[in-house]
């Protein structure tokens, strides 16, 4: 483990964190479960930025993809199935104050977009050199996790899939309305 | 870093396990466990770049008992809604003697 990381490594580190731990706070102390959810995405995103950082490329794109993207907006959805959210907190236009930050914010990510196109390839984008990873740039960030996953824990990936089947048909199962009498569907 | 990332990730289990103890929302409540799941997550990650790749792949296999968890349990809270026009942990009480 190299214990001298560079100061923008630190700096950017420490702040993900700190990120996650405010969005975290906030998660728990709002009263609206729809303002709960968003702030839970953004502590799932502050951890995919971690994971990324800790070269873990790989965790941290499903991590955006499976949770912020998947199982959110499944509790997003139940949350407005059964009309829970608090329509008096929801107003979505925002003061002067957040349109103005969300427009700087958004200036800022268009400038970082249009400095990562011309430039070419960082050093620091490059896929991860850890040597516990076993020299995996020639592999890639995905390859060191497919390696394991497909060899060592072939058996323990099959079986997710059976725990999948098994949830979907138990998600089904639970979720449909009973009709007691046949044919009589509320 | 590694000691910073485990830190933190006693730092969102500890947010979690409160959020569980003291919110009365079912839903909030599962997403509290979530929350919790992301902390170990972090700890996996953390210490797999000191062992090896294969606390990457735990927490992929994490990530799908997550997912299972919440289809099933997000059913469940549907079929609990039916029956009482409720999820406030208040009204569910059908075990209670």
């Amino acid at each position: 483990m190299p214990t001298n990381l560079p100061l923008f490594y630190q700096v950017h580190f420490y702040l993900f964190g700190l990120l996650a731990i405010a969005s975290a706070l906030a998660f728990v102390t709002r009263k609206s479960p729809v303002a709960a959810a968003l702030w839970l995405v953004s502590v799932m995103f502050n951890l995919a930025a971690l994971y990324v950082m800790m070269d873990a490329h790989f965790i941290g794109a499903i991590q955006v993809l499976v949770y912020a993207g998947a199982i959110m907006v499944v509790f997003l959805f139940v949350v407005m199935l059964l009309n829970l959210g608090h329509p008096d907190e929801l107003s979505d236009i925002r003061g002067k104050w957040g349109r103005l930050a969300a427009g700087l914010i958004g200036i800022a990510l268009l400038a970082q977009i249009g400095v990562l196109l011309r430039t070419r390839f960082l050093p620091s984008l490059q896929p991860p050199t850890n040597p516990v990873f076993g020299g995996a740039p020639d592999r890639g960030a995905v390859g060191t996790v497919a390696q394991s996953l497909f060899t060592e824990h072939l058996l323990a990936f099959e079986l997710t899939s059976i725990l999948l089947l098994a949830a979907i048909v138990g998600a089904v199962a639970l979720g449909k309305r009973k009709t007691i009498t046949a044919g009589t569907a509320q | 870093m590694i000691p910073e990332a485990l830190a933190l990730s006693a730092v969102l289990f500890t947010i979690g396990t409160i959020g569980v103890l003291t919110r009365r929302n079912a839903i909030v409540i599962f997403m509290c466990v979530e929350l919790m799941l992301n902390a170990v997550n972090l700890t996996f990650v953390a210490l797999s770049r000191m062992y090896g790749v294969t606390g990457q792949v735990f927490v992929v296999f994490v990530m799908t008992v997550a997912a299972a968890e919440a289809a099933v349990g997000l059913a469940i809270i549907i079929a609990i809604f039916r029956h009482g026009q409720s999820v406030n942990l208040k009204n569910i009480n059908l075990l209670k003697g």
